[in-house]
């Protein structure tokens, strides 16, 4: 694949991008102008502004059948990038709801223009096509959300927060980076798609070929927060601002799954790497790990942390399957869709942890006793999405876990769908113990009300019904993640 | 194009039970009117559905197929049969006096009925789907509304314990199922879910005695199979009334279904393999059962355990793989159902009366409650498989379906009519006659009306199958011919 040559309909693939920068200037010139008090506006803007770019998208720059490297190669329009776009989009109009009402946090106009500005690097992340774009993508996503992590600067856990997040993030990225430099060496060139014509010519060594492979591994790994490289989730989720925690496990782990699967597939073949092994060794360790640690947490943004380490596992068995030619569509697809849904299911997780924190200002899972006395509404959203992220029907969740096991089954690995399936078991334990917080326990603070302002109530609708659309109307989302998928092969 | 019966029956309940949720939660007497309109509305259209069913043409009915998912062959795909008709009629009924048991619930009752119903949507679901995937679909739907049932509103005592436990164990048999569907599925190459072409997908020998295990097995948990038949008991007894019954009345049928229909039926050469030696943990479930339940001293444990002991009756019934042995299977999933709902609803309205459920403090409420010992005389007549009630026309025939196939076993298991008959007759002289302790003289009184609606309802129904089988046999045959048929009309 060559870069098609300078044509005015490429300002179309990258017109999601320039509207997000327009947003974030809009942004800080209102921040300059408004007075304090109306500065709450803010993030309605923002998530206002968000979803006018997801509509103006949708109807002009959808790309076409056929995925082409434009921008001199340094960008790839297809489709699986412009899904992966949409759904940061998504995820960052939902935070921006989430985080209008928190103090300290929701009426400054710098922390809706570092989310845009990560917001940009994810978008820039999914269609990068090559290597040189792809770190400064990286880079542009998670400088500002080092950032967005420790915003809450005279919080001790959010600094804390944003110092770990930025010292494992430089520490890999300098990793990821050292590979990306050895693949550039041994092939000459930075674009993935020339690397992979490269490969494919068999000009390179194996073992220097796996081993860079590795290296940049460790990058993705970290975006993902798969095992070994988890670390950092927990206490960074714990003490970043709730929202942030939210987007971090949800639009930055999709933005990392979105160049995994774009490196890993169009740049190594499975029959001269084979990197499924791995994936599938890191899948069955990330399940395991995430979901075993999560059983003792007793804070719920850490039980969330380590969840979300679960639901990377989940995720990545879909990409095993990729080795099997019969199944590496369904595969992809299914990545696509588990994704799809568990960002929209985690949203909406964070977002009654947002909104319960605010109110009762506290995280630990005992602070939720009696919440289905205070609040029926706020119980029964975490109640669907905790029993989403279970991979219960007839929530996303579930249609996300029938398709990553129904791709592994049919490349023949029916061991990992066994994996899978006794992981998720551990799952629901402990998201039923939270709900059994939740509508079983007593506390004295039953009979107050908590108040949930207009903007949770906004975006936690939507999530709900964004939830229940995506586990029982089936067929419109699995056609986007197959259109999505088939833009790599 | 016909009314689309069977999808109204399918999601009457859920609807319902968002509509519940949108009443405001102080409105109780609102919230159980509607909860009952809605049950009155689901029993009535699975008792139309039933005896509108045309036994002579056989085959499925009321089939209704729509896309779903079309690249993975999904469909919303529905259908009854002389199998699944009276398990559809048995969920109304279940629903409907378990409403009406439940009009005591105080707290929270708008959270009670919605979790119920949903319930209740995922049971109709899976009785009456035709596609794999959406019979998992309604099966999950099925089973996490029992954790917070019990926890929320379940027996203080055990119910975090209980609940959890049988969540998780159902959950557990369910996946492992799923995988098994999903091999199915794949090595099927026909790209549908839909049964009735996986039915004729022709597996391999070995692929199928190779899944049969996981499939059945997967499925039979939630039927009470031993050895995994350790959560029901403990879920029964933990559960709300109302929810007992549910659980006991058509959880277990829930189960036992699934692994004739997604088990038998779709790997027949995995049932003939292996059921020759699952039949003897069937006998275990009844022999077993019936001797843990007589030695219980809390009134629910005794109904548990019977519930195991009966339920092992139905998987032995589809073991045989016998034309009688199956029929008998298919009333027993009725009758027991009724049945076991008649007991759960007794145990529940004593124990309200006299905060305890240990059999050697209760005594002669035959005075206080008359209709409730009666109801409770007829749900023993009932279980020891008397003449003239249900449990006999269902039992009977699994009795000769098995001494076709193994004498002995009919022998062995035959044991169990004489325990379960022991363990009743103790109850009914030791609760319901005798002398009224002093203790309960004064606060014990008798159940409401709509309690005694339900008692009678349940027990009309027990005694007209028994009286006039015809209701229920010959279509319950019909099913059973179509299983016949898979097996290579054995």
């Amino acid at each position: 694949m060559t870069p098609v040559s300078f044509e005015p309909s490429m300002i179309l693939a990258i017109l999601p991008e320039i509207l997000i920068l327009a947003l974030g200037v809009l942004v800080l010139v209102l921040d300059l102008i408004l007075p304090d008090e109306r500065r709450g506006v803010l993030g309605w803007i923002t998530a206002a502004g968000l979803l006018g770019i997801i509509g103006i998208s949708l109807a002009v720059a959808r790309p076409g059948a056929e995925a082409r490297l434009v921008w001199g190669g340094m960008l790839r329009q297809d489709w699986l990038g412009f899904v992966f776009n949409m759904l940061f989009l998504f995820a960052a109009a939902i935070t921006a709801l989430f985080s209008t009402d928190l103090a300290r946090l929701g009426k400054r106009g710098e922390f809706y223009l570092l989310m845009l500005a990560s917001t940009l690097g994810m978008s820039l992340m999914a269609s990068a096509a090559d290597l040189i774009m792809l770190y400064l993508a990286i880079e542009t996503t998670s400088i500002p959300l080092y950032v967005l992590a420790g915003f809450l600067t005279r919080d001790d856990k959010s600094t804390e927060s944003g110092f770990k997040y930025l010292l494992f993030g430089a520490m890999t990225s300098t990793v990821m980076l050292y590979g990306f430099s050895l693949l550039y060496g041994f092939a000459g060139t930075t674009n993935l798609y020339g690397l992979a014509q490269s490969v494919m010519s068999n000009r390179l060594p194996i073992v220097a070929l796996f081993g860079s492979l590795l290296l940049v591994l460790v990058g993705f790994g970290f975006k993902i927060s798969a095992v070994p490289m988890h670390f950092w989730a927990p206490d960074t989720y714990e003490g970043a601002p709730t929202p942030i925690a939210g987007f971090l496990s949800t639009a930055s782990k999709a933005a990392g799954f979105a160049v995994l699967m774009r490196v890993l597939i169009s740049v190594f073949p499975t029959d001269i790497t084979p990197w499924p092994a791995v994936i599938a060794a890191i899948s069955t360790a990330t399940m395991t790990l995430g979901n075993t640690l999560a059983l003792a947490q007793r804070n719920i943004k850490r039980l969330l942390a380590y969840s979300s380490i679960a639901h990377a596992g989940y995720a990545l068995i879909g990409l095993v399957a990729v080795y099997n030619p019969v199944s590496r569509s369904l595969g992809i697809s299914s990545v696509v869709y588990y994704l799809v849904a568990y960002v929209v299911t985690n949203l909406a997780a964070f977002g009654v942890v947002a909104a319960v924190g605010r109110v009762v200002g506290s995280d630990e899972i005992a602070a939720y006793a009696g919440l289905s006395r205070r609040s029926p509404w706020l119980a029964l959203t975490l109640l669907v999405a905790l029993l989403s992220l279970a991979g219960m029907p007839p929530f996303g969740g579930f249609v996300g876990k029938f398709a990553v096991f129904a791709s592994v089954v049919q490349s023949g690995q029916v061991w990992l769908a066994f994996v899978g399936v006794l992981n998720s078991i551990v799952g629901l334990y402990y998201y039923l113990t939270v709900l059994k917080v939740v509508y079983l326990y007593r506390s004295e603070d039953e009979d107050k009300p908590l108040p949930v302002t207009p903007s949770y109530v906004t975006a936690l609708i939507v999530l709900v019904v964004g939830i229940i659309l995506i586990g029982t109307v089936l067929a419109p989302w699995f056609t986007v993640s197959n259109t999505a998928a088939a833009a790599l092969f | 194009m016909q009314f689309p019966i069977l999808s109204v029956i399918v999601f009457t309940p859920i609807l319902s039970s968002l509509l519940i949720l949108l009443i405001p939660a102080e409105r109780k007497s609102e919230i159980r009117v509607a909860a009952l309109a809605a049950a009155t509305i689901a029993l009535f259209l699975s008792a139309w559905a039933y005896f509108a069913y045309d036994i002579p043409a056989g085959g499925y009915q009321f089939v209704e197929k729509y896309t779903w998912l079309p690249a993975l062959g999904i469909s919303f795909h529905v259908g009854i049969d002389g199998m699944n008709a009276p398990l559809v009629l048995l969920t109304g009924v279940v629903m409907f006096t378990g409403v009406l048991i439940s009009w005591g619930i105080d707290d929270r009752p708008r959270e009670f009925f919605a979790f119920l119903f949903i319930l209740a949507t995922g049971v109709f679901g899976v009785f009456v789907t035709l596609d794999l995937f959406m019979l998992f679909f309604f099966y999950e739907i099925a089973v996490f509304p029992m954790y917070l049932l019990i926890s929320i509103w379940g027996w203080k005592e055990t119910r975090e314990y209980a609940a959890m436990k049988l969540t998780l164990y159902l959950f557990i048999g369910s996946v492992i199922s799923l995988v098994g569907a999903l091999a199915m599925y794949f090595t099927s190459g026909l790209n549908t879910f839909d049964m009735l072409e996986l039915e004729k997908a022709g597996f391999s020998v070995a692929f199928q005695q190779l899944w049969f295990p996981f499939v059945f097995f997967g499925f039979a948990v939630l039927g009470g199979i031993f050895p995994f038949h350790n959560w029901s008991p403990d879920g029964h007894v933990a559960a709300p009334t109302a929810v007992s019954m549910f659980h006991a009345g058509v959880l277990m049928k829930l189960g036992a279904f699934a692994a004739l229909r997604v088990g038998i039926m779709l790997l027949p050469e995995g049932a003939k393999f292996h059921l020759p030696w699952i039949i003897l943990l069937s006998l275990v479930n009844v022999v077993y059962g019936a001797y843990i339940a007589m030695v219980q001293t809390d009134f629910k444990y005794v109904i548990g355990f019977s519930s195991v002991s009966h339920m092992g009756l139905v998987a032995m019934g589809f073991a045989t793989l016998t034309h009688d042995g199956m029929l008998g299977a298919g009333v027993q999933m009725f009758s027991h159902g009724v049945m076991t709902a008649l007991f759960f609803a007794v145990v529940g309205m004593v124990y309200d009366q006299a905060h305890t459920r240990d059999i050697p403090h209760l005594s002669g409420f035959r005075k206080v409650m008359p209709l409730v010992a009666v109801a409770f005389i007829i749900g023993g007549l009932v279980s020891m498989g008397m003449p003239g009630f249900s449990g006999f026309i269902a039992e009977f025939p699994i009795f000769m379906g098995v001494w076709q196939s193994y004498p002995w076993i009919a022998i062995v298991a035959a044991i169990s009519i004489v325990i379960t008959a022991s363990y009743i007759i103790r109850i009914i002289g030791k609760v319901f006659f005798g002398a009224l302790p002093e203790e309960f003289e004064h606060h014990v009184h008798d159940v409401t009306a709509l309690d005694k609606v339900a008692l009678v309802f349940l027990s009309v129904i027990l005694i007209g199958v028994g009286v006039y089988p015809s209701i229920m046999v010959p279509m319950v045959e019909s099913g059973v011919t179509h299983i016949l048929r898979l097996l290579g009309g054995a």
